[in-house]
């Protein structure tokens, strides 16, 4: 008990000075507060913020993991292509670990430690408590980046994704736009030559770029772009041995996840289910497309149009950004009727985006971002129409 | 400021200060979003603005007695269409390069909601001396935050100020690009010019909260 108590005077000692933010951050973030609440009724539930956010980041752990070890092999397997043959023997070895030990840690403390670091200020300047609300976009954040982003890159990206995406709206609970997305697309829009392209997505190949042992790795997603066949097979993509950003690659774990999240009702099982719904319905629109006939083979949307359409749930981010980031409590339809709009919608143009767009290879993240912005809307018009079904019954007892 | 009586230094002062047409009044945010990824055109557009805007102001006041209230819209279209065409001839002549670059913005002048209002608010009800200062001090502020916003957006976006690589080259890898930056492509955007405003609203609030709307 001793780190308690010792975290609790440290706390009251600084209690109403400029500081105390920060100290009451630090003391509630490892253990439950020891006040309760002096007046009025209210809620005793075991699930506050940092129980969800954390439930939240336990999910993600597993795909962290994941991450760590397909950084190392995807820098090894592109040097030596034989250990493509047998992805599962070659994967967990140390040298895999310790290279992508070495390069995604970094990323992880990087984006809490700036992150978080916006937030005491924040709480600071404007006297409130510091939200637990950073805890999980902080460890979205070095999973949804490539794996050789340059460290102040992320850093300024960080920043300008806490303070404008959630700061100025007032905080965490009243963002509009998922900050861990906010983050990724200015990193997108800024510098488009570390984010997309065939040299990021492998450790050590932007580096290496002209040298005589140049290595390169290519997204799925950006093979189909430019109508080129992917190399690797569909158990590849499952399970996640493929390139990509760091922690996205495994639709297995990610499944995982999602049964946890769902199983915790931390993470809304409407908004998966219906997003994947939405993917499945653009895809099998794109088919029928081409069974028609109605696209050309020379076409540039030919190769990601005539991919079957269940293809596009295990390749990309489109899983990862379905389950952990579409759900976020704040930015998603509260309302369920409006939950399973948003998420269809969501699912649909994530595909539509990757179709039409080679440019943007990636659409679950403008697709999220987008929906964000009308989640509000669709809640409204959902609320408005409950009213109105009432009141029509309403009517009808009383004539 | 001898020059000048205390009412009327206020008149060019104020809306330097906590009047201001773009990020008090939120006007003329079109032609702030569209051009100022050059610095180089923020300040000719901010120039071309004080120069319309005074001498409109100007021409209106001088008419305000004559001018019968149900066509003064229409009058006063003509008059900053002509002033706006004098502008875009005189650019075409002399800097043909940058009015290229600034294409119809120049021509848009006629639309800043900032000189319509301006001469219904103000050159209608004074004289031309005090609409002429109201006229610089409105413009002047307007390009004020056009020239911040270009100074930022060339700055980062391309790396350079005037068309001088001030950070160093970034194809030779010489200054800052030695160590790895490289220009934010987002600042070329425009969604990023909102976003730099947004910020200057917000500086500007955040020191002085009588700004600050319940």
């Amino acid at each position: 008990m001793g780190l308690k108590q010792n975290l609790h005077k440290l706390k009251e000692k600084y209690k109403g000075t400029k500081m105390a933010p920060a100290f009451n951050a630090l003391h509630t973030f490892l253990y439950t507060p020891n006040e309760t609440t002096h007046s009025g009724s209210h809620v005793r539930s075991v699930d506050d913020l940092k129980r969800t956010m954390n439930t939240v980041i336990m999910a993600l752990i597993p795909c962290l993991i994941f991450g760590i070890f397909n950084a190392g092999y995807q820098h090894y397997a592109a040097i030596d292509a034989t250990l493509r043959l047998d992805p599962l023997g070659n994967f967990f070895t140390w040298d895999n670990f310790i290279l992508g030990a070495w390069t995604v840690l970094p990323l992880v403390i990087v984006s809490y430690v700036v992150g978080l670091g916006v937030e005491f200020i924040f709480a600071i300047i404007n006297k409130h408590e510091v939200e637990e609300g950073y805890l999980v976009t902080g460890m979205l954040v070095p999973l949804i980046v490539p794996i050789d982003i340059p460290i102040w890159m992320l850093i300024v990206a960080v920043i300008f994704g806490v303070v404008i995406g959630k700061e100025v709206f007032g905080g965490t609970g009243m963002n509009i736009l998922n900050p861990a997305l906010t983050i990724r697309a200015f990193l997108f829009f800024a510098y488009p030559t570390w984010m997309s392209g065939d040299k990021v997505w492998v450790h050590g190949a932007k580096a290496m770029a002209g040298q005589p042992d140049a290595i390169s790795g290519e997204t799925i997603l950006g093979s189909l772009a430019q109508n080129h066949e992917p190399i690797y097979s569909l158990w590849d993509m499952f399970w996640g041995f493929i390139p990509g950003s760091v922690g996205e690659t495994s639709t297995f774990l990610i499944l995982i996840g999602a049964a946890f999240l769902i199983f915790t009702k931390i993470g809304s099982w409407r908004i998966m289910l219906s997003a994947v719904v939405g993917a499945i319905a653009m895809g099998l629109i794109f088919n029928g497309v081409v069974d028609q006939g109605w696209i050309k083979e020379g076409s540039s949307f030919y190769a990601l149009m005539n991919e079957t359409y269940w293809h596009h749930l295990i390749i990309g981010g489109l899983a990862f950004g379905i389950v952990y980031m579409a759900t976020d409590p704040v930015t998603a339809a509260q309302t369920n009727k409006g939950k399973w709009i948003y998420g269809f919608l969501i699912g649909f143009m994530s595909v539509m985006i990757r179709v039409f767009n080679p440019a943007y290879p990636e659409g679950v993240m403008l697709a999220i971002l987008l929906m964000n912005v009308f989640a509000p809307t669709i809640d409204h018009y959902v609320v408005q129409g409950n009213i109105k079904k009432r009141l029509k019954r309403l009517k009808v007892k009383t004539a | 400021m001898a020059l000048l009586s205390k009412k009327d230094s206020k008149l060019i002062l104020d809306p330097l200060a906590d009047n201001n047409p773009i990020t008090i009044q939120v006007l003329g945010i079109c032609s702030a979003l569209a051009i100022t990824a050059q610095l180089k055109a923020s300040i000719v557009m901010a120039i071309s603005v004080i120069a319309v805007l005074a001498v409109g102001n100007v021409v209106i006041s001088l008419m305000r007695n004559i001018i019968p209230s149900k066509i003064r819209i229409i009058v006063q279209l003509i008059v900053v269409a002509a002033l706006v065409i004098i502008v875009d001839q005189v650019l075409k002549a002399f800097a043909y390069t940058l009015s290229k670059e600034l294409s119809v913005f120049i021509g848009l002048i006629i639309t800043n909601c900032i000189i319509m209002g301006r001469f219904e608010a103000f050159a209608l009800g004074n004289g031309p001396w005090r609409s002429f200062l109201d006229g610089i001090g409105n413009a002047a502020r307007y390009g004020l935050i056009l020239v911040i916003v270009g100074f930022f957006r060339e700055l980062l976006g391309s790396g350079t100020l005037l068309g001088i690589q001030v950070l160093g080259d970034p194809i030779a890898k010489t200054g800052l690009y030695a160590i790895g930056y490289e220009n934010n492509g987002f600042m070329l955007l425009s969604p990023m010019a909102l976003i730099v405003i947004g910020i200057i609203i917000w500086v500007q609030r955040s020191r002085n909260k009588e700004l600050i709307e319940e």
